[in-house]
C-alpha cells in the first residue's frame, strides 16, 4: 500500500472527471472551437448546438425547461446570482430609504458561498435570519415558517450538507415558500447528480449546482431558473454581452458546458444504482469502525443522509494528527488545525458536537470509484490511527480514570 | 499541512510516551512534576511529566501524552528528550524559539512550541512547590501564544 496512491475518500471536495465526460469535451478545444455567439458561421452554429443539447442535459437531470438554465462557473456564481440578483430584484425598500430592503431566511450550516453572500446583503441593508439547525443537522420547513416575516423575499436552504450530508426537507420547505410567494433557492450542490431532483415536484424556484462535484469538469456549473409559477427574475451581477439572457454575460465555456451536459446525463443514467452501492459501503464503514471503537460518534441524522458522505468524531483524539496517522487516505476533517482559521467546524459546532469532539472529527466522501476493498482497508487503518493517538492522549487516559473532563479547570488560549 | 521531515519523525515515533502514574499517584509523588497545559476545546493538550532525582536535582526521566495535531506531538517529544539530564534550571531555560529551529515549525504551527515551553515550566514548578523549592517564575497553565 505504500507506495500506490492514497485512497480517495473526498468526493464532496470534488470527484474525478468521468472519462466518457472528458472525450464529449475534447472536440470543443480544437475542431469544434467556435463562439456560440457567432450567429453567421458553421463554426458558431455547431458550438451553439452543443451548448444546446448541454442545456437539454442539465434541465432533464432537474425536471426543468432547458430554457431555465443558465450556465455559470460554479455553485460559487450561481448561488451569488440567486441570492444577491433575487435580492436585489424583489427589494420591498430601495437602498438609502432608511427602512429595511427585505427579509431573508439562511441558515448557519449553509457553505460560505451561501452564507457570504447573504452577510453581504446585511451589510447592504437587508435582514437576514440565520436559522440554527436542530442536533441532528436538519432544517424543517417548520423551523422555515416560524421565522417568517411580511417582508420575507427569500429563503435558500441548502438541500443537501456538504460536512455531514444531512438531508433538509426541500420540497416542503419550497411548498411553504410557493404558499406564501416567497422566492426560494436551494444549494443542490452536494445533492443534484447524485439524487433526484424534480425543481416541480420539488417546489424549487433557484438551484445551483456544480460540474465537478459530478464527475464534471471544474470552473462550470448551472443556476435553473424559474420561468413559469412564478417567472422568477434576477438582477445580473455582471454586465456585458447579454449572453444566457443576460442573466450571465460573457462568452460561454462550452467545453466545461459540454462536459456539465455529459455528467448530468451519466448522473440520470446512475444515480440510482450509485446510491444504493454507496449506501451500503457507507454503512459498512460506519459499522466497522463503531464496532471496534468507544467514544465516537457518526454527525447528523442517523437515516436522512446522504449516500455517500459520513461524518464522524473519535473522542480524545485530534484530526489534523488523526489524518497524518491515516495519510494514505484522503479525506477533510473538521479540525481547526487543517484550515486556515484555526476554528474548529461551524458545521459540528452549530449541531451541538463540542469544541473537543469537532477537532476530532473526520469527513470521508465516497464516489463512484469506491470498492470494497478500499473500505474494509479505511476502517482497519482509521481504527490503528485511532489506538495508537488514544495511546499518546491524556484525555483518554483521564476519560478512562473516570475524570470528567468538563470538570476540569483548563488554561485557555 | 505538509511537514518538514523532524517533525514527521518525531510523529511517527514519538519519544518517550507515558505517565509515571494514574493523575492521582502522579499527585501523591514527590519526585514527579506534571505540566497539563492546553485545553480539549482549543485542540491541544500536553502533559509532561519529570521525574527528578532529589540527590542531584537532575531530571532523570521525562515522559509526555499529548492531544494535538503533529506539530503539537512533535513538540512535546522533543521536549522531554531535551529535558532528560538537565538541572530544573537548565530546563525552565528551553525556550519555544528552539523548538520551532529545531523542528523547522511553520508560523502558523509556532503555538505548539509556545504550548511545549509551558508545559515544561509548569510540570518544574510543579515539582518546585511539591518540594517547597522556591518557584522562579510563575506557574503558566495559561498560553499567551494563540
Amino acid at each position: 500500500m505504500a507506495d500506490a496512491r492514497p485512497i480517495y475518500l473526498d468526493h464532496a471536495a470534488t470527484t474525478p472527471c468521468d472519462p466518457r465526460v472528458v472525450e464529449a469535451m475534447l472536440p470543443y478545444f480544437t475542431t469544434h472551437f467556435g463562439n456560440p455567439g457567432s450567429r453567421n458561421h458553421q463554426f458558431g452554429w455547431d458550438a451553439e448546438a452543443a451548448v444546446d443539447a448541454a442545456r437539454e442535459q442539465v434541465a432533464r437531470l432537474l425536471g426543468a425547461d432547458e430554457k431555465e438554465i443558465i450556465f455559470t462557473s460554479g455553485s460559487t456564481e450561481s448561488n451569488n446570482l440567486a441570492i444577491k440578483g433575487g435580492a436585489y430584484m424583489y427589494e420591498k425598500n430601495p437602498a438609502g430609504s432608511g427602512k429595511p430592503r427585505g427579509h431573508i431566511i439562511s441558515c448557519v450550516i449553509e457553505h460560505k458561498a451561501v452564507l457570504d453572500p447573504c452577510k453581504r446583503l446585511e451589510k447592504e441593508g437587508f435582514e437576514v435570519t440565520f436559522l440554527g439547525p436542530g442536533n441532528d443537522g436538519l432544517v424543517t420547513a417548520e423551523m422555515v415558517k416560524a421565522a417568517m416575516r411580511d417582508d420575507t423575499i427569500l429563503v435558500t436552504i441548502m438541500w443537501a450538507n456538504n460536512e455531514i450530508g444531512t438531508i433538509n426537507e426541500i420540497p416542503a420547505i419550497g411548498a411553504l415558500c410557493h404558499e406564501r410567494g416567497v422566492l426560494f433557492h436551494t444549494d443542490a450542490t452536494q445533492w443534484a447528480g447524485k439524487m433526484p431532483v424534480n425543481v416541480e415536484r420539488d417546489n424549487v424556484d433557484l438551484l445551483s449546482l456544480s460540474g465537478h462535484k459530478i464527475y464534471g469538469p471544474k470552473g462550470v456549473g448551472a443556476l435553473y431558473v424559474r420561468r413559469r409559477k412564478p417567472r422568477v427574475r434576477l438582477q445580473a451581477l455582471a454586465d456585458g454581452g447579454g449572453q444566457e439572457r443576460g442573466f450571465r454575460p460573457g462568452t460561454l465555456n462550452v467545453t466545461g458546458i459540454v462536459g456539465l451536459g455529459k455528467a448530468c446525463e451519466i448522473a440520470l443514467t446512475q444515480m440510482d444504482r450509485d446510491a444504493e452501492r454507496l449506501l451500503a459501503l457507507r454503512r459498512r464503514l460506519e459499522r466497522g469502525v463503531t464496532s471496534q471503537l468507544d467514544s465516537c460518534v457518526v454527525n447528523g441524522h442517523a437515516e436522512k443522509r446522504l449516500p455517500h458522505i459520513t461524518n464522524i468524531s473519535f473522542g480524545f483524539v485530534e484530526g489534523e494528527s488523526l489524518m497524518m496517522a491515516v495519510k494514505e487516505i484522503a479525506c477533510s476533517s473538521g479540525s481547526a488545525c487543517t484550515s486556515a482559521s484555526l476554528e474548529p467546524s461551524y458545521v459540528l459546532k452549530s449541531i451541538g458536537v463540542g469544541d473537543e469532539l469537532a477537532h476530532s472529527s473526520l469527513r470521508l466522501s465516497l464516489g463512484r470509484g469506491t470498492t470494497e476493498g478500499e473500505i474494509d482497508h479505511t476502517v482497519d487503518s482509521v481504527v490503528r490511527a485511532v489506538r495508537k493517538l488514544r495511546e499518546l492522549s491524556p484525555l483518554y487516559d483521564m476519560h478512562k480514570e473516570g475524570i470528567d473532563l468538563s470538570k476540569v479547570e483548563w488554561g485557555h488560549h | 499541512m505538509a511537514y518538514g521531515p523532524k517533525i514527521i519523525e518525531h510523529y511517527e515515533h514519538p519519544r518517550n510516551v507515558g505517565t509515571f502514574g494514574t493523575q492521582a499517584e502522579i499527585k501523591a509523588r514527590k519526585d514527579v512534576g506534571v505540566g497539563l497545559v492546553g485545553a480539549p476545546e482549543c485542540g491541544d493538550v500536553m502533559q509532561l511529566q519529570i521525574k527528578v532525582d532529589s540527590k542531584t536535582g537532575m531530571i532523570e526521566d521525562a515522559k509526555f501524552k499529548c492531544f494535538g495535531c503533529g506539530s503539537a506531538i512533535a513538540s512535546s517529544s522533543l521536549a522531554t528528550e531535551w529535558l532528560k539530564g538537565k538541572s530544573l534550571d537548565e530546563g525552565l531555560a528551553i525556550r519555544n524559539t528552539q523548538i520551532v529551529e529545531e523542528l523547522s515549525l511553520p508560523p502558523v504551527k509556532i503555538h505548539c512550541s509556545v504550548l511545549a515551553e509551558d508545559a515544561i515550566r509548569a510540570a518544574i514548578n510543579d515539582y518546585k512547590e511539591k518540594n517547597g523549592l522556591p518557584t522562579g517564575e510563575p506557574s503558566a497553565a495559561a498560553h499567551p501564544g494563540a
